[in-house]
Order: structure tokens, then sequence, then C-alpha cells
């Protein structure tokens, strides 16, 4: 029997911006299943990183498969096998819980009589069905961000996009959050890709991380594995020692700043 | 096509829920109905043109039109600001449906905005010359706002926020319409003026909908829909294009 492919493959992956290399030849492969974090500090390539994965942006070299489609040949099919939630929310706040997740399935191609079990049984997940016909913009940040999990989950995605999903959470959300996810990849081994800033959540919750730095991928391994490799005791102490202990910029990444002078000629 | 029908239904549930929309929709046209008709209309009947309302109402149901679907662009922009715009980029479907189906939306959503500019102006006491072409109206409202709307998605695609946006539809706009034949007879203008006007598409518009409306017509209805169709097909090859370079 064939071997299941792997979720993401990622060979040699780079994105320079005019003369800037965001993203240096990074190769890293997640198995099906797996829960994987992407660390890094501020404008070290993780954004520039999960555009490339989720098709926002083409990369200028190197080659990228998401369960078994090429990402540049088969486009299409790359698309439908993820979910993404984004760093900023990306629902239609003038719609309701439920319209949004219409809009979803019909731009994914799902059919009329499965898409209202489905519904129903992530807005349970999520604990928003009792509130299904109120429009977005009355709901809280944590409210959102749930909507757009159940969202994210609706085509039986493959792999899950999680850009730093906690930020500006409280813990009681938060936990839940990771709740749903963890018992998700479990019931549906679905892979899980994910970037933190919160150390204790990749410690918590990946099997294992990956961690970038000046575009360039430093180190990747269990916690176990970076805290040895590190000579440290904590998968915070090891990321300090990897990535050093001085404050970045919080400003856009140069990449940012290169793509507001020069807009266009990204993708399809 | 369930993508281009789920998308257009998005603008329409999207306009019919925004009041102050709607509110606006009747209030502008009105208070150009009004204040030009009434206004410039006492000069223009003692000149001799006859009644300035009658001639008026074509000029400004097109010039809401334009407005209207120019707005589209601006929905974008919120798309992008509000982030909703990747959740279409990222999902399995061609750019071009999504730039269309939205842009549909828009167009439809503008062409109603005119013909609710028809149904105020009965109210002044205007009166079509023949109800039997209103059908034809429609298609030329549907027209200027399918090209109109999807010539704003593509500016709405490589503008990066509102305000430039709207810097640029005013900058675009205007001249279209004052350059337009919309507010006066294009007979009587200096021959520089005509010109400009001649190669303003929006004149054809214009021209149309007062053949359709009141009888007279500048440039014929033939030539009308022909300027028309063209321009369709090349704002909408515009709005596409652009789209496809769209960033979130």
């Amino acid at each position: 029997m064939a071997k299941a492919p792997l979720a993401i493959t990622a060979s040699k992956l780079t994105k320079k911006f005019g003369d800037f290399t965001a993203v240096d030849d990074v190769s890293f492969d997640v198995q099906q299943g797996e829960l994987f974090a992407l660390l890094g500090p501020n404008g070290a390539g993780k954004s520039t990183t999960i555009k490339m994965l989720t098709t926002l942006l083409r990369p200028t070299s190197g080659e990228l498969t998401l369960a078994g489609h090429d990402v540049a040949k088969a486009q299409d099919s790359a698309r439908k096998s993820f979910g993404i939630v984004f760093q900023d929310p990306s629902v239609d706040t003038e719609m309701t819980a439920y319209e949004n997740m219409e809009l979803h399935a019909a731009l994914y191609g799902i059919r009329g009589s499965e898409i209202k079990a489905r519904v129903q049984t992530l807005l349970e997940l999520v604990e928003l069905w009792d509130r299904k016909d109120a429009l977005v913009k009355t709901f809280s940040g944590g409210m959102k961000r749930r909507l757009e999990i159940a969202r994210g989950l609706l085509h039986h995605p493959h792999v899950l996009f999680l850009d730093e999903p906690t930020l500006g959470l409280d813990t009681q959300t938060r936990n839940l959050l990771w709740d749903y996810v963890k018992r998700l990849s479990q019931e549906e081994g679905m892979t899980v890709f994910f970037t933190t800033h919160y150390l204790e959540e990749a410690e918590a919750v990946a099997n294992r991380i990956a961690i970038i730095d000046h575009g360039k991928l430093i180190a990747l391994g269990t916690t176990k594995e970076l805290t040895k490799q590190t000579n440290t005791k904590t998968l915070e102490a090891a990321y300090l020692e990897l990535t050093g202990k001085t404050v970045r910029d919080e400003a856009p990444g140069r990449g940012d700043e290169w793509r507001a002078r020069h807009r266009s000629r990204s993708m399809r | 096509m369930r993508v281009i029908y789920t998308l257009w239904l998005r603008q329409i549930k999207r306009f019919f829920r925004a009041k102050s929309r709607i509110l606006g929709a009747i209030g502008q046209p009105l208070l150009f109905l009004i204040a030009l008709g009434y206004g410039i209309g006492s000069v223009y009947s003692k000149a001799g043109q006859g009644n300035y309302i009658e001639f008026l109402v074509p000029g400004i149901m097109a010039q809401t039109v334009l407005f209207a679907a120019m707005f589209y662009g601006a929905m974008i922009m919120f798309d992008k600001q509000f982030g909703f715009l990747k959740e279409t980029l990222v999902a399995p479907v061609s750019r071009f449906k999504i730039m269309f189906g939205g842009a549909l939306g828009g167009a439809t959503t503008a062409t109603l905005q005119g013909l609710l500019v028809l149904l105020i102006s009965l109210f002044l006491g205007f009166r079509p010359h023949d109800w039997a072409l209103l059908p034809v109206v429609v298609l030329v409202l549907g027209m200027l706002s399918v090209a109109i709307a999807s010539f704003s998605s593509g500016i709405g695609s490589f503008v990066q926020d509102m305000q430039g946006f709207q810097a640029i539809n005013q900058f675009l706009v205007f001249p279209l319409y004052f350059l337009s034949g919309a507010l006066y007879p294009l007979q009587h203008v200096p021959n520089w003026l005509r010109i400009v006007a001649e190669c303003n598409p929006m004149s054809y518009a214009v021209d149309a909908m007062r053949g359709l409306l009141i009888g007279q017509s500048h440039f014929g209805l033939p030539k009308d829909l022909l300027v028309l169709s063209v321009t369709v097909v090349v704002l909408v090859t515009f709005g596409a294009y652009r789209f496809r370079h769209i960033e979130a």
C-alpha cells in the first residue's frame, strides 16, 4: 500500500523582495496528523512563509506541496486541501455567522445537502450555534476567531493553518481554542501548522517545532531535541539561545515595505 | 456559477442591510434633480429649450448609476481592510469569478438606484415617452453599471487605502460626469467640449437614456449601444486583469 502523502513538503523555499531575501532556502516536511509550530522573532520570515504555504504569495524559487498537490502546478487542488485562520479577522462582519459559513461552502464547492449538517456540527463545536443568525459585527474578538476556525474546517481540510490564532485572546478562550484544535487533529487526522509568540503554547501543543530567523530555518525538532541541542531546560530558554535576546523591530518587516513600493505581480 | 451567484448575493444583502446607503441613494439624486432642475430649469426654458427636468432626468439616472457603481471599488477596499478579501483569495476559485461576482452585485444595486431615480422623478412630473422601452432602459443602466463596477474593482485592486481610492475616484468620476452631456445638450457647446464629450463613454450612456426616455438622441441609439458594448468588454477585461494581481 502506498504511504499517505506528507501533509506539507517545502523544499529550498525562497522568497526575495528586490534584493532583500525574506525567506532563504527553507526546507521541511510535515507529517499527516502532525501538530507543527513555526516560531521566530518579528520580521524573521514567518508571515512570508505562511503566505507562500497558503498560496497568497508565489515563491521566488523552491518547491511546495500540500497533501501531495504541487502548489505551483495544481493550485486549486492545493487550495482545497487546507483551511486557514489568518492573524487578522477575515470574516464578513456585515453578514451572519451562518451566512459566512454558506459563503465558504460555495467557494469550496460543497453541495447543498451536506452543508447544513456540517455547519451545525462545527458551529456547535465552537459554541456559536445559538448565535448563528447574529451579524458577526456583534461578536467579540474571541467569537470571531472561533467562527474563523469553524469556517476553516468546513471543507474537511487536510491541513489547518493557524497564524497566531491566540493573539489578543484571554486565557480561557486560548485554552478552549487549543482544546478544539487538538481534538480535531486527533479525530480527523488533520495536520495543524501554526505560528505563535507564546512559547508555552508551542511546547504544550506541538509535536515538532521549527524556528526561523533572518529568513533561515535555524532549528527543527521536538521540544526535547531543541533543549538538548542548546543545552537548556525549557523551550523558551532554547528559543532565546537560538535567536538571541535583542528586541526586534516591531515595524512591518522589510518584505512588507518592499511590497508597499512594488505592488502587484503576486499570484493569480 | 454558484460562486458568482453567492458573491453577487452578498453585495445585494449588504446593500439592503445598510440603511444609510439606501437613504443616500434616494437623497443625492433628489437633491440634484430639485436644485438643478428648478434652479437652472427656469433659465433653460426662457432660452426656448423646453422642460429642463425632462431633459435632466435621464442624465441624473446615468449619474446615479455611475456614482453607485464606482462605490463598488470602495467595497473592495473594505474587504481588504477588514480581511474578507483573503478568504476569497485562498479559495479554490478563479480570480475572475471573484471579481465578476462582486462586480455584478455592485452593478445590480447601482442599476436599482438608477431606477429608483426614475421612480422619484415620476413624482416631480416626469413621464417617459414610451413605457414599452423600459426593458431597454434597464439594459443600458445594466451595461453602464457592469462596466463601471468592473472598472472600480480594477482600481480598488491596486490602491492601498480608502483615502487613495477616494482621491482617484473623484479625479475620475467628476470629469466623466460633467463632460458627458448629463447636464447640458451637446448641440450648442463649443467644439472642444463636444470633442471631449464624444470621447467620453459616459456620454453615450446618457444619450441612450435620453433617447429611450424622452426621444431626444444626439448620437443615435445604435451608436450608443455599440460604444457601451465596447466599453463593457474593455472595462471588464481591465478589472479582471488588475484583480489577478491583487494583494490582500
